[in-house]
């Protein structure tokens, strides 16, 4: 039997009804995912029939919302990499209740991110040339190679840091499980009983999978950059795109992690565990890299402009003015820099609700300039475009790509749903290592 | 000395069996095509044809077909290229008033729709005081292709000779390519293409570039299956004002069909150069600079269509 404490045990309670049936509310929510993923599945059956021709994209702009997506998701998966491979190794006590949820938004994107680059492919049924034609001179054969080996090392760390929990589910008389759950349960577990020696591997294993994670993240989006990088185009040639994407992704994943952190706080009424402070300390950490991500911005945008050469003046005239995307290039500064670092700032301001809300609105502002990444440049050819089919001048997103995008979240909502009927979004074994001070129990 | 001459004729007879083979396999075409075109149906009309054998045959004339010329070659052969070429092509500027003559010629030979332009003419103007100027565009064919580099399967190519080819029976059609290719030389077939069913049903090869498939690029390929004949691209000789120039490196020779001139003279002459050579993508193409024009630049804008006049607005601040 695995040993579990006071507070373990009331996780362990807060989270069995949901692990143990579902109810209608439940099926109600799932319904209406996979009516939005079914919607996306139509586009995607349009899009493969009809050809790319129902997307807004064309031979100028051969990329679009797609992209944006790929580069979002993947992006925001660095919650659990970075945030938590980064507070385990510093042995930071008040990570453990959040890890779980920090980890599932890891893999849960990570499975996600990759759909959406797929969905640029012309040719989904040559997708294995990849394989047996590989050239190692190309960004995506690299992008390819650093995904697939992240996505393994996620699923691994998230993995290692449930094995416990899942011998608890298989031990616990409290939750009534049914009996194939059981027996899922008893074949996660691996046999895990809690002897030294067993505890010392996973303990071992964790430490080496979260020193790993930390330079694979690092990996994953810079070479997702270069991507870009790689080209002779304006806005995208530039030598600090790696850590300039490296640095967005961890702080969106920031933002998503106190989203996600507000929203189950609020569901499961966990205010025993995550407590003010986890907002707090998360806002500290979205604060510095708020300032991190605006001075790669400045750095870029001034050395760009201030050059003033002809090709990338076309494009900063473009995302400076207001016809075109200048509205939407103030909003991501807004948004995204500076309202997050005044929110954090200001102590009246640092209270869950507003950091929560801050962070939606910064999510989305880094969505927007991933768009404003992708798609001015694109608009903005060497040779100027001279085309009098205006889908072939300017990219507008057609219903097609947003019920796609849609069906990614409701994909991302959706498996995290299905998650949480086979763990506790809070660890229980965590919980239960943990001295009792750090939490607030009912009992006190 | 009479042994030779034999062979010569069995030859030529070999020859003339395996182009009787090429005609009936060209009859029967629509039947054997595996493409899952629509059938055609028999017109009735009866057409008397000489075969290679010297007999006259009576087939119905729904089975003719105009064969594309072409020297088969081996996959191997369209990625290495013809030995001992290096080809080049010069563009006179000076030369161009826009007659588009050689963007539909492109278009046939390749048949492409009329909104598909492997080759284009663009409108120049380099800065608001410069004079503007028509510059036909092909592919590059750099010699350091930022299209290459990118590829992740090898479907585009850099070959001996120097042309840049893709084989879309390989490409994934993830446009990194055309994200990459700082000209915006390459085209995505976003749909299935519009091609008649006999050429959707022609073998394809990299070296010819057809049938279209759709979701793969496709781009200006300097037409080697002419090459192999000896003959020149169909733009060049399909300008009136002899604006291409094309031929080889290693032989200094280029010509436009009607006067053939050393590569490396015309370039010192006329002062040649490469477009935005400072990418350092080292184009094969090189520009001979406008000077002392054959026409005016407004001659270009006379009698064209309305669609193509109005891609010229911005430049001419209408």
């Amino acid at each position: 039997m695995m040993k579990i404490s006071a507070a373990g045990n009331q996780v362990l309670k807060t989270f069995a009804p949901q692990m143990e049936r579902t109810t209608l509310r439940e099926k109600a929510w799932i319904a209406f995912l996979l009516c939005v993923i079914g919607v996306g599945i139509y586009a995607l059956y349009l899009q493969i029939t009809v050809g790319h021709t129902v997307t807004g994209m064309r031979d100028n702009v051969v990329w679009g919302i797609y992209i944006a997506n790929f580069i979002f998701f993947i992006g925001i998966s660095y919650a659990g990499a970075v945030i938590s491979g980064f507070l385990h190794l510093l042995k930071i006590e008040w990570r453990k209740p959040i890890i779980r949820i920090a980890e599932l938004i890891t893999v849960i994107a990570t499975i996600i991110g990759p759909l959406f680059i797929l969905l640029c492919v012309g040719r989904l049924d040559r997708l294995h040339h990849l394989v047996l034609y590989a050239r190692l001179q190309s960004p995506i054969t690299w992008d390819v190679l650093a995904i697939s080996t992240y996505l393994a090392g996620g699923v691994i760390f998230l993995y290692l840091a449930s094995i416990k929990d899942f011998a608890i589910y298989r031990d616990s008389t409290d939750l009534h499980l049914s009996k194939w759950k059981r027996r899922v349960f008893k074949f996660l577990a691996l046999n895990y009983h809690d002897t030294p020696s067993q505890e010392r591997g996973i303990h071992v294993s964790m430490n080496l999978m979260a020193l790993m994670i930390i330079p694979l993240a690092v990996i994953v989006h810079s070479v997702l950059s270069w991507i870009f990088g790689m080209t002779l185009r304006p806005g995208w040639h530039s030598t600090i795109f790696g850590p300039y994407f490296v640095l967005a992704a961890i702080y969106s994943g920031t933002g998503v992690l106190i989203i996600a952190l507000y929203i189950f706080r609020l569901r499961y009424k966990l205010e025993a565990f995550i407590l003010d402070k986890h907002f707090t300390y998360l806002g500290y950490i979205m604060l510095v890299l708020a300032a991190g991500y605006g001075y790669f911005t400045f750095s870029e945008y001034l050395t760009d402009w201030y050059g003033s050469e002809k090709w990338t003046g076309q494009l900063l005239k473009k995302l400076f003015s207001w016809n075109e995307y200048g509205g939407l290039f103030l909003f991501t500064n807004i948004a995204g820099i500076i309202l997050p670092i005044f929110v954090v700032a200001v102590p009246a301001l640092r209270k869950p609700k507003y950091l929560a809300m801050v962070s939606a609105l910064m999510v989305l502002a880094m969505w927007v300039k991933r768009y404003l990444i992708v798609v001015p440049t694109l608009e903005t050819p060497l040779l100027p475009i001279e085309d009098i089919r205006p889908e072939y001048i300017k990219y507008s997103i057609t219903w097609v790509e947003w019920a796609l995008t849609f069906s990614g979240i409701a994909l991302f909502l959706l498996l995290f749903t299905i998650a949480s009927k086979f763990m506790t979004l809070i660890p229980v074994s965590e919980i239960s290592e943990m001295a009792e001070e750090n939490i607030q129990t009912k009992e006190s | 000395m009479e042994k030779p001459e034999n062979e010569m004729t069995n030859q030529r007879r070999d020859f003339l069996k395996n182009a009787a083979l090429g005609v009936a396999a060209a009859a029967c075409g629509s039947a054997v095509c595996s493409c899952g075109k629509k059938e055609e149906k028999e017109s009735g009309e009866k057409v008397v044809l000489l075969s290679p054998d010297g007999e006259l045959v009576t087939i119905d004339s729904s089975h003719l077909r105009q064969v594309h010329k072409t020297v088969g070659v081996s996959r191997e052969e369209a990625r290495h290229g013809i030995p001992g070429r290096k080809f080049v092509m010069v563009i006179d500027l000076a030369r161009c008033k826009n007659a588009r003559k050689c963007v539909s010629a492109c278009q046939k030979m390749h048949h492409l729709p009329e909104e598909k332009e492997w080759l284009q003419v663009r409108l120049m103007k380099d800065s608001p005081e410069a004079p503007p100027y028509w510059f036909p565009k092909t592919c590059f064919h750099c010699d350091n292709p930022p299209c290459v580099k990118v590829c992740p399967v090898d479907a585009t190519f850099k070959r001996q000779d120097g042309l840049v080819l893709i084989d879309t029976e390989r490409c994934i059609g993830c446009k990194f390519c055309m994200a990459a290719c700082p000209y915006s030389t390459r085209v995505f077939n976003w749909s299935e293409p519009e091609q008649s069913a006999e050429v959707a049903c022609l073998t394809y090869s990299p070296e010819t570039s057809v049938p279209s498939k759709v979701g793969t690029v496709e781009k200006c390929d300097f037409c080697p299956d002419m090459a192999r004949q000896g003959e020149l691209p169909d733009c060049v000789t399909a300008c009136p004002n002899g604006v291409f120039y094309f031929g080889d490196e290693n032989e200094d020779v280029v010509t436009n069909g009607d006067e053939t001139v050393r590569f490396s003279d015309i370039i010192k002459d006329r002062g040649g150069y490469r477009f935005a050579e400072e990418l350092g993508t080292e184009p094969r193409v090189w520009y001979l600079p406008p000077k002392d024009r054959l026409f005016p630049v407004e001659r270009g804008l006379e009698g064209l269509p309305d669609d193509i006049r109005n891609r010229y607005k911005d430049v001419l601040g209408e």
